[in-house]
């Protein structure tokens, strides 16, 4: 008996994980409360950008790799805006210690993101962001349809090709 | 026999599934939800190593593991994760032990009603009064299992209430019962005519209690335990400000004695911070008092088991290897710690800016002991009070700071780009630090001084490929405890293209009195990434701190060895 239950679970185990890989592209932004940079309740389910792409990238204060990314975007940022009518999300996972940071950061750094507050890390658990930074493309249908872990010098380019791929409706891998 | 008929029956299924991809889509599977998940796995292979105290492991090996697969269909969320510590990695708690489900919740989540059972994560305010969260690479967990509902019935008035036990490792869980309850009011929000208003405000309340039976047999212990909190956050223009005030009753706890007496004494908090903020300019500072706040959902736990709320430190979070070696850890028992920041960008073409500007950060922090008198039966100041019967522990003498400091941390960071291929980053750190106070909580005048310049430059060769080197050093006149004298560190972290790294890196304490104890601190790590999978192999030496190799910043434990972490999500 103890067996049977055990090989149902296998195969219910199975069966999602194979619908996970066909579902792997299109998966839609998960609803969690998140703030804004002043404190104010947003619901991440209301991201959107009148069906051009999204960026979504994950970030903190104290995480050199994420600021050198989101700075290299940053010099970039109005063209890829222009080109392709992108828009960068910028969520940050600083707890209470630093969250009071980010405002300033963002300001004094000059980027002109969205940028929201994560601050019990309720949004990062939602997306399975194991760490920062991690990067997501959103189509202009609001599903996730690429990510990437980590920052390397240069890894901007690639990220602006996907989104490039992604404004004109083409699979990205 | 059945076995086999089940088992070929589910892979066929999956296949069939897998290989019929196309076909599926079109099918439209949504209808059945979608599920997704992350992995991480972090495997060690140990080394015994005598000069830097990495013992022996009995099993050669450690390996930690976690999966989250969290499903959704449309309000529906529902996700569990799986935990293995099958021979735990060096440094977590040895309660980590086994395998097991350690989470598993199910979430109803409309426009304005979210209910949740099961496990859950959740935080009042700055967390004074409540805040359960995982900081996995640390061990840390305290989340609660029960129910919780959060609603929001008017616009701008966000209600939560929760109930539940604590998680304690892989033990049945903490003994006491925590209640909570949050309100929090958008004021401009909420009423039409100010939506648009110069000046917004938010204000929040809290009340978080506590219940564990008395069972001691000499001593009268409050069974439930209030604490409750207040805050208010205004924003007009650039500036920003937010306070908290929370009073917690008093509540005995073990791992709180004064003169080896429990203190029945009252917890008080007051936490503030303001800013202003322009393009290329800002301004940040932050005060705390923290009197008797340890808040835990059992009074017999010590060191950082179940603790239902979070005092936020203030300290400037240091992530560089040298910085690291002598982490402030917050005193939850009292102290007044206190932050200040000023970042300010050169602009692009100005004087000192040159062609892409110039970022300069200074932070300024640290922390002292409260102005109190702790009371002791052999002391004057006991003569007016039954010190027994009162059990009152110490005195507040002012709200003020006292005379004796724990910590100070000055940063100054000059980032420059010199090309579209050359940018470099130095730092000057200047750290006072009260040594035992911090690493034994006893009183002393024991300070040690450090002073650190780091270099951290990054050449970009060719488009995908570039190399960092990070050069540190550290001047130190300790005497007392573990890292003893002067440091050097260097980093060279070569990236081959967008998916390889390979870094090699040393710590060398070539400034210890001992000669036997200038030990390298040597490691290589090399490393392959592709999408949201990340797979790194290690080698070599590491003390324990923040780390940020390749990338990801993450918090690892003292050892000697070779290490496989694997991380993906999907």
């Amino acid at each position: 008996m103890k067996k049977k239950i055990l090989i149902s679970f296998a195969s219910i185990a199975l069966l999602l994980l194979s619908v996970s890989f066909i579902q792997n592209s299109g998966r839609p932004i998960p609803s969690v409360d998140v703030k804004t940079v002043d404190g104010k309740v947003f619901n991440t389910s209301k991201i959107s950008n009148d069906g051009k792409p999204i960026i979504i990238s994950f970030w903190a204060t104290w995480c050199k790799p994420c600021k050198k990314e989101l700075d290299a975007i940053a010099e970039e940022y109005g063209e890829w805006q222009k080109e392709t009518g992108v828009k960068l999300i910028a969520i940050s996972i600083d707890d209470a210690r630093s969250s009071s940071k980010v405002a300033t950061d963002v300001k004094s750094k000059g980027w002109e993101y969205d940028v929201y507050i994560d601050e019990n890390q309720d949004f990062k658990r939602a997306m399975n962001v194991n760490n920062v930074p991690h990067t997501f493309v959103v189509n202009g249908k609001g599903e996730i349809v690429w990510q990437h872990n980590a920052y390397a010098e240069g890894d901007e380019e690639h990220l602006f090709e996907v989104v490039k791929k992604v404004a004109k409706g083409e699979k990205v891998d | 026999m059945n076995t086999i008929k089940y088992l070929s029956r589910a892979f066929c299924i999956a296949a069939f599934l897998l290989l019929n991809k196309t076909n599926a889509q079109q099918l439209d599977l949504s209808k059945f939800g979608e599920v997704h998940g992350n992995v991480q796995m972090d495997a060690q292979y140990y080394q015994e190593d005598s000069l830097i105290g990495a013992l022996a492991v009995p099993e050669k090996m450690g390996f930690n593991g976690f999966a989250n697969v969290i499903y959704t269909k449309g309000n529906f969320t529902a996700g569990i994760r799986y935990e293995s510590y099958l021979a735990k990695l060096q440094g977590f708690d040895s309660r980590y032990n086994g395998n097991g489900l350690t989470y598993r919740f199910a979430q109803y989540k409309n426009d304005a009603l979210d209910v949740t059972i099961g496990n859950f994560y959740e935080q009042f305010g700055c967390g004074i009064t409540l805040r359960t969260y995982e900081e996995r690479n640390l061990g840390y967990d305290n989340m609660l299992d029960g129910f919780r509902v959060k609603y929001e019935p008017i616009k701008g008035l966000y209600l939560k209430a929760l109930i539940g036990k604590q998680r304690l490792y892989f033990t049945p869980g903490g003994v006491g019962l925590v209640r909570g309850f949050d309100g929090e009011l958008d004021i401009n929000q909420a009423i039409k005519k100010l939506n648009e208003a110069k000046v917004h405000v938010i204000v929040g309340g809290s009340f978080v209690s506590k219940f564990q039976k008395d069972e001691d047999p000499n001593l009268v212990l409050p069974e439930n335990v209030g604490n409750s909190a207040g805050r208010i956050r205004v924003n007009f223009g650039n500036f920003n400000f937010g306070g908290e005030y929370a009073y917690k009753i008093n509540d005995p706890l073990d791992s709180y004695q004064i003169n080896d007496k429990p203190v029945y004494k009252p917890g008080e908090a007051i936490i503030l911070n303001a800013s202003y903020a322009q393009k290329g300019f800002a301004v940040n500072v932050g005060l705390n008092r923290i009197e008797n706040m340890n808040f835990r959902s059992d009074r017999g736990a010590k060191l950082n088991d179940l603790f239902i709320n979070f005092i936020p430190p203030l300290c400037k979070q240091q992530t560089y290897a040298l910085l690291t070696i002598r982490p402030y850890a917050s005193q939850p028992n009292g102290e007044i710690e206190f932050t200040s920041q000023v970042d300010y960008k050169f602009k692009k073409e100005s004087l000192l800016g040159g062609k892409y500007g110039v970022d300069i950060s200074i932070n300024f922090s640290g922390a002292n002991a409260l102005d109190t008198t702790h009371f002791n039966t052999t002391d004057s100041l006991a003569d007016n009070f039954n010190v027994d019967s009162t059990l009152q522990g110490y005195r507040v003498n002012s709200y003020g700071m006292g005379h004796e400091k724990f910590f100070r941390d000055l940063y100054v960071e000059i980032s420059k780009k010199f090309s579209k291929k050359f940018k470099a980053t130095l730092i000057y750190d200047y750290q006072e630090y009260n040594y035992n106070v911090i690493n034994n909580g006893i009183s002393g005048d024991d300070f040690v001084y450090a002073h650190t310049v780091i270099l951290d430059a990054t050449m970009r060769l060719k488009s995908e490929s570039s190399l960092r080197v990070e050069l540190q050093h550290l001047y130190t006149d300790q005497v007392i405890g573990q890292q003893i004298g002067n440091w050097a560190s260097g980093i060279i972290e070569y990236t081959i293209s967008s998916q390889w790294f390979v870094a090699i890196q040393d710590q060398w304490n070539y400034g210890n009195d001992d000669t036997k104890k200038q030990l390298h601190y040597y490691s290589v790590n090399m490393g392959y990434i592709k999408n949201a999978t990340r797979i790194t192999l290690g080698y070599g030496r590491q003390r324990d701190g923040v780390f940020c190799v390749g990338g990801v910043c993450r918090q690892v434990p003292a050892s000697n060895g070779l290490s496989l972490s694997i991380t993906t999500s999907f």
